[in-house]
């Protein structure tokens, strides 16, 4: 069985649908500029799903605001590069065409629903809406297209919950809502930053299979935002590792968990506890030393360096470009001047323990 | 024996008896006036140097059983012994001394802070209502070590809380927690609002703490991984009521009851291949939907909930 699936998930053919180049954004505050986007280019294919891992401050959750317009300006403002979505550059758009293709061919679903579901109104008007705006339905239509919706996401008697207010359904239930609105218009990205942080462990079991079905059923690509690893292991075809507003690491999921080339990947792939490993003989836990930097004055050179062990001089003092690691999978790419599977291999026996080759 | 890893007996330093938290529902008119019960009936030790996890889900009571045995939110009813000590029984100037052996650490570090406040006067401040007669050389003394051995640079004592990372902050209210050498804390998601490469400094300044200063804790948390990894023991909340209570590893490897189960069972692995396999057959595993039953011995030290 998982055989068959890996396959299938590895495959991931597929036109370009999103691509994002050398995007820059900038918060313009008190006491200096954020520069919280520095140049990052991806391209992503129909029904892709690209996992995104960052902690904060990393860009992964402003990149994707910023490309749907969603950044409030001032303070912040793009400050270069261009986000084509079939082809058209989505921050060349003036936002009454933007508007159209957010919440239609672009879904969203973000972290918290109590603040993006409006609490004033019923979940069946605020599903209603989208679908009148974007594809015109009638009212009537509408309301048969948003019962249907909540069948889709697994909402028990959708008919009757139709006219609830948000308050009046459980934080899964919520989230599953938010999804129903994010796929109303059959979307062919759908975008979910950090949607299932919020949840109980059970119930973002539960989300993550619903949207792995929705996926197989709809075909849409999905930008997966996160900072859990075992989220984006399960349901990415990509991972993105991101830090400090730039992509240091991007690859095939199986590349990136069982063969990592940036030692900030490397570093948060152990500092993880290991669920099957007993308290008989554990170590200390792996940490990653310091803070990330701050952005008002990022570090020269590679941002993650004065956290990493392996930097090198030339690390601290330049940028290195986001290139194909030699001798790893194709399309795996890292930023680093070092070369990491030389400097584990150099280390004491079983360093690598925790990284299980795929 | 099953039991072979757990720690070697002792008095427990912590003991807590039947303990339930009620809160009143509003009758409707004609009405009969109802409870919450957010936790019922719970009952468990700690022992000295031990970890004690808690886990379940938003709703299931940990966060109210932490108050409870801090008496920062007493309980409806049952006994919480300190010591040996009835902490409900103290009055309020007992209480006080108490509180320096007892002490909490936050899910948020920001909003136990004073923003007004710097970092060192922060930490100093418990010893000025603990300890008057310290002079102010000695408590600065005093601050600047403590502000070394969680791993900060004493020079940054003047700095305010806004000038800190997140995990800076938790070390500061850390800090704090271990100024007036507690034997006990009360972990309430103490890395959960950290970022994750943060997470890690944190368990293991914990942990460095414990086998220095010889503390319990009861580390309350939904990260599974992190628990099996740092505690000794583990009860499984749910419903206010403790349906699972062993040795971490028994746990584990060894869950009984169905809701424990269904907890394991969801949590992601950051393994692709084993990830999948998980997502492939991922079923909830059903159980009844009553209120658990009282716990029964299934082996030594290992606590299921009948039902």
């Amino acid at each position: 069985m998982s055989a068959d699936m890996s396959t299938d998930i590895a495959e991931a053919p597929g036109a370009p649908l999103l691509d994002v180049r050398d995007l820059r954004v900038v918060f313009d505050a008190e006491g200096g500029a954020v520069h919280a986007v520095n140049g990052v280019s991806y391209t992503l294919r129909e029904g892709e799903t690209l996992g995104i891992v960052g902690e904060s401050g990393s860009g992964k959750s402003v990149h994707v605001l910023a490309m749907l317009g969603l950044i409030p300006r001032p303070p912040g403002r793009i400050a270069g590069g261009q986000v084509l979505f079939e082809g058209e550059d989505l921050l060349a758009l003036p936002e009454r065409r933007l508007r159209r293709i957010r919440g239609g061919r672009i879904g969203f679903v973000f972290q918290d629903p109590m603040s993006s579901l409006n609490p004033g109104m019923t979940v069946a008007q605020q599903i209603v809406e989208p679908l009148r705006i974007h594809l015109g339905l009638s009212a009537r239509a509408a309301r048969a297209r948003a019962r249907e919706l909540l069948d889709l996401v697994r909402i028990p008697n959708a008919a009757a919950r139709l006219d609830q207010y948000p308050h009046e359904f459980s934080g899964g239930q919520r989230q599953r809502v938010m999804i129903a609105i994010g796929l109303a218009c059959r979307p062919k990205l759908l975008i979910a930053d950090e949607a299932t942080t919020a949840l109980d462990v059970t119930v973002q079991a539960e989300i993550v299979a619903l949207v792995q079905e929705l996926k197989r059923e709809l075909g849409m690509a999905i930008i997966w935002i996160t900072h859990d690893l075992g989220v984006v292991a399960g349901i990415s075809d990509t991972v993105q590792v991101m830090y400090a507003g730039r992509i240091l690491e991007r690859g095939p999921v199986d590349a990136i968990f069982a063969d990592p080339r940036n030692a900030y990947t490397l570093g948060l792939l152990r500092s993880l506890p290991d669920l099957g490993r007993g308290r008989a003989g554990r170590q200390r836990l792996h940490q990653i030393e310091g803070s990330p930097p701050d952005m008002r004055h990022p570090p020269p050179g590679d941002p993650f360096a004065p956290r990493n062990a392996y930097a090198t001089p030339r690390c601290r003092a330049e940028m290195p470009p986001l290139a194909q690691a030699p001798g790893a999978a194709p399309g795996h790419l890292v930023a680093a001047w070092y070369d990491l599977p030389a400097l584990i291999a150099g280390e004491r026996p079983g360093a690598r323990e925790g990284l299980r080759p795929c | 024996m099953l039991m072979s890893t757990a720690p070697a007996p002792a008095a427990p330093i912590l003991s807590v008896r039947n303990l339930s938290k009620h809160y009143p529902l509003r009758a409707w008119w004609g009405g009969k006036a109802s409870v919450f019960r957010a936790v019922e009936d719970v009952s468990f030790e700690i022992r000295p140097g031990e970890t004690l996890g808690l886990v379940g889900e938003s709703g299931s009571g940990k966060s109210t059983i932490g108050r409870a045995v801090t008496m920062l939110n007493p309980p409806t009813s049952g006994t919480v012994a300190f010591e040996g000590t009835d902490l409900a029984g103290l009055g309020a100037r007992e209480m006080r001394r108490m509180r320096a052996r007892i002490q909490t650490v936050f899910q948020d570090p920001y909003a136990a802070l004073n923003p007004r406040m710097s970092a060192g006067d922060y930490v100093a401040e418990v010893f000025r209502l603990h300890r008057p007669a310290m002079g102010r050389g000695e408590r600065r003394a005093a601050v600047a070590g403590l502000f070394e051995r969680v791993g900060l640079d004493p020079r940054f004592m003047g700095r305010y809380p806004h000038q800190f990372s997140g995990g800076q902050r938790q070390r500061i209210c850390i800090a704090r927690a271990i100024a007036l050498k507690p034997s006990f804390i009360v972990a309430d998601e103490p890395i959960a609002a950290l970022d994750v490469s943060i997470q890690a400094q944190v368990v293991n300044l914990l942990q460095d703490l414990q086998e220095e200063l010889g503390l319990s804790y009861l580390f309350i948390s939904h990260d599974l991984r992190m628990v099996r990894y740092l505690c000794h023991r583990v009860a499984v909340l749910w419903r206010g009521r403790i349906v699972e209570l062993a040795d971490s590893d028994q746990l584990y490897e060894d869950p009984r009851h169905p809701y424990t189960r269904r907890l394991l069972s969801a949590v992601p692995l950051p393994d692709p291949v084993a990830e999948r396999a998980r997502l492939a057959v991922a079923g909830a595993e059903s159980f009844g939907e009553g209120r658990p039953g009282d716990l029964v011995a299934v082996a030594p030290g290992h606590w299921v909930a009948d039902g």
